[in-house]
């Protein structure tokens, strides 16, 4: 039951994937990393507000487990999450809309870079309270247990949400109803400017949290977008569907939750406004040598999976679509006011008002 | 000559003052001391007092709470900051159900000399989960004591009497306000010329503002307004336009809602006869009801119309700029207010 995987096995997941496959993670990966510098920029110019927190150099985490998912598994995250809509099926106009505050963002302009959510493609929110989606997580995971759904929820964490208390009471709470969950701590090693070890009993040995609730524990590359595909896809089979007696059935199925630690690195600042004084600049060259987008290019070529010149073909696209995304939300109008009072109740009362659904949902653009 | 200070800067010379005097005296809280602070209130204070004093804490609100509750009942007397006083509601067993009822279950044997503080309102486009003003929701716990300061000066002297204090304190302040000074007099109202900077240790290690002790932020006859904390700011604003249409009204800054002076908002509204109440909570069991209520209270003779409350819209708080901005109670709305309750079409 608490066994630990890793990844490194003899038959690689990721061996069976075909080149048009490996590429879609490579597009994903660089258009998540286009869009993110373009954020970065709009944030400069101030068309983007509030806290912006920027997903570049974790790329492979989001991408090589999310690709390890079927479309219907529910993802949860915290608010570092342009990276998981995107990876999910956001449309990149839609995301950068939100963080622009206009009508035709994800949220209709109400939840802003922290609150990506796409009920379209199971993506069920960022979240900026720390911590705050575990619990949420286990509720959905317990949610298609009950309706016997084959589903795994992935629920990405953060490793400073290790210390919340709402993280160790979801971790409890999945162990003892074996709720098919995977909670991923995305060990970037900070917490704004708090090293993990300064802030997290047995930092080095994360595998004692997850035994200590009895729960199958792996850890991963996120810097390599192969291994934590290799170490998701068979740990998302063997968790799906999960059942358990405690919950009325007979034959319990899966292997129940499971915890995963992926070692990431954020290259930019915590969010757009952090001086950074906590690491040194060689610690961040340092990670910058392991770029998860240079490692599979090199993987593609080596393998004669593509071209140079398709790769940069590529690279222009993802380029492309994040600047349209920009343009896209420029061109979008503000919402009215009279939004401050739609959404509010769906049964509304008062001076209350039925809201329209997301543009998103209502069409393609 | 007044002192050129920002709002973050006071917090700091209160705190710094406060635990220099007495080494029971410490600051815990996220990021507070290597980071110098999430937003710098604490810069180069770990410095000035070492790691036993400046903590700096993971990311665990119910638990460093509750420890500073659990010191403050063993006799320290704990500064314990929220990044965000929106974090606090993770903690709420330990701040709302542990510190202010440990004296009053104990039977008077435990009190809690807690100093609970951090940034609270809408901070800039950080979304509902980000923007709490919890003013209202904590007034209402009987054991607990509310300070909202809207100046350095009342920062300053509030803080100090807050750790000085043996009951347990809220101290509410602003991420919109931290860096107010930082560009002298043009940041603020001309109405709190003179009146922006606190004194400095030299000129009065002592220097503590009351709570329950209300504080005029300007002078006027034709309508009160009472207010608090940031909306202060937008009470001046109106101020300066209502007097170009020649009303002059009165600006009554509450700087604790609990305990509330309500004597100087009746002293007041007994002059001038017309009254608005301007809070930044949503409006439904708001300050802003308890105040008009308390006013109705006693001095419903002197009113020559209802109390007008300003709030919040009823609404979460929304990213969208324009649409936070909107839900605000700034200063076109108070002046619509203040119009309406003068009768002034
Ligand atoms: C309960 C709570 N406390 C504090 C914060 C402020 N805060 C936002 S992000 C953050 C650091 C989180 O770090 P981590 O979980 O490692 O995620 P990362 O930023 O590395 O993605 C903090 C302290 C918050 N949002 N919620
Ligand atoms: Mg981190």
């Amino acid at each position: 039951m608490t066994t630990v995987t890793s990844g490194k096995s003899m038959t690689r997941a990721s061996d069976s994937l075909d080149a048009a496959k490996l590429l879609d993670m490579l597009r994903m990966m660089m258009l998540i990393r286009r869009f993110e510098e373009r954020t970065a920029q709009s944030f400069m110019q101030k068309q983007i507000g509030g806290f912006c927190h920027i997903y570049i150099g974790q790329e492979a985490t989001a991408v090589g487990s999310i690709f390890a998912l079927n479309p219907g598994d529910p993802v949860i995250t915290a608010y570092r999450d342009h990276g998981h809509a995107l990876a999910r099926g956001m449309h990149p106009n839609h995301c950068m809309a939100e963080m622009f505050g206009k009508i035709t963002g994800c949220a209709k302009g109400k939840g802003g870079s922290m609150h990506m959510f796409d009920r379209a493609h199971h993506m069920y929110g960022g979240h900026a309270i720390v911590g705050g989606q575990c619990p949420l997580g286990v509720g959905l995971a317990f949610a298609t247990m009950y309706l016997g759904e084959e589903k795994v929820t992935v629920c990405y964490l953060g490793d400073g949400a290790l210390n919340q208390g709402a993280f160790h009471e979801a971790m409890n709470l999945a162990a003892i109803w074996r709720l098919p969950i995977i909670f991923v701590v995305e060990n970037n090693s900070y917490s704004m400017g708090t090293h993990i070890a300064r802030g997290t009993s047995m930092a080095n040995d994360l595998a004692t949290k997850a035994h200590s609730y009895g729960m199958h524990y792996a850890e991963c590359d996120g810097m390599d977008v192969l291994n934590t595909y290799d170490v998701f896809k068979p740990l998302a089979d063997s968790v799906r569907g999960s059942t358990s007696k405690a919950m009325g059935v007979k034959e319990e199925k899966g292997i129940g939750p499971a915890f995963v630690n992926c070692k990431t690195y954020r290259f930019k600042g915590h969010s757009m406004s952090d001086p950074q004084k906590y690491r040194s600049k060689d610690e961040v060259a340092q990670f910058e040598q392991k770029d998860p987008i240079n490692s599979l290019v090199n993987h593609l070529i080596e393998r004669n999976h593509a071209t140079q010149e398709q790769i940069e073909a590529m690279d222009e696209r993802a380029k492309q679509i994040a600047l349209d995304a920009v343009k896209f939300a420029n061109e979008s109008p503000f919402p009215g006011v009279e939004e401050l009072y739609t959404d509010v109740y769906s049964q509304p009362f008062g001076p209350y008002k039925v809201g329209e659904l997301p543009i998103m949902l209502r069409e393609n653009p | 000559m007044t002192r050129e200070l920002q709002f973050r800067d006071a917090l700091r010379e209160a705190m710094i003052e406060e635990m220099v005097r007495d080494e029971r005296v410490f600051l815990m809280g996220e990021e507070v001391a290597e980071y110098n602070g999430a937003y710098k209130v604490s810069q180069g204070m770990l410095e000035q007092f070492g790691p036993r004093r400046i903590v700096d804490t993971p990311i665990s609100e119910t638990g460093f709470a509750g420890l500073g509750v659990g010191a403050a009942m063993y006799g320290l007397r704990p500064i314990i900051e929220f990044m965000s006083w929106s974090f606090c509601l993770v903690a709420a067993d330990q701040i709302i159900n542990n510190a202010p009822k440990m004296l009053y279950m104990s039977g008077g044997q435990f009190g809690c000399p807690i100093v609970f503080r951090g940034n609270n309102g809408a901070g800039g486009q950080l979304g509902s989960t980000h923007s709490w003003c919890v003013e209202s929701m904590f007034a209402t716990v009987p054991g607990l004591k509310v300070a909202i300061p809207s100046t350095p000066r009342d920062a300053k002297g509030l803080l100090k009497a807050a750790i000085r204090d043996n009951d347990p304190v809220f101290n509410l302040e602003s991420e919109r306000m931290l860096g107010l000074g930082a560009r002298g007099d043009r940041d603020f109202s001309r109405y709190l010329h003179g009146k922006w900077a606190p004194p400095s240790v030299e000129e009065d290690s002592d220097f503590l503002i009351p709570f329950g002790v209300a504080d005029v932020k300007k002078e006027g006859t034709d309508c009160t307004i009472v207010t608090a904390g940031r909306p202060v700011h937008f009470a001046l604003e109106a101020a300066e336009h209502l007097e170009k249409e020649g009303i002059n009204v009165e600006v009554i800054d509450c700087r604790t809602y609990r305990p509330l002076d309500i004597e100087t908002i009746v002293r007041s509204v007994k002059k001038t006869n017309y009254c608005v109440v301007v809070d930044q909570c949503w409006p439904f069991a708001s300050i802003a009801s308890e105040i008009a209520m308390q006013i109705y209270e006693r001095a419903m003779d002197d009113l020559d119309n209802k109390v007008i409350r300003v709030n919040n819209d009823d609404v979460p708080a929304a990213y969208s700029f324009p649409l936070e901005q909107e839900m605000l109670p700034h200063a076109r709305k108070i002046c619509e207010a203040v119009r309406s309750a003068m009768y002034v079409a």
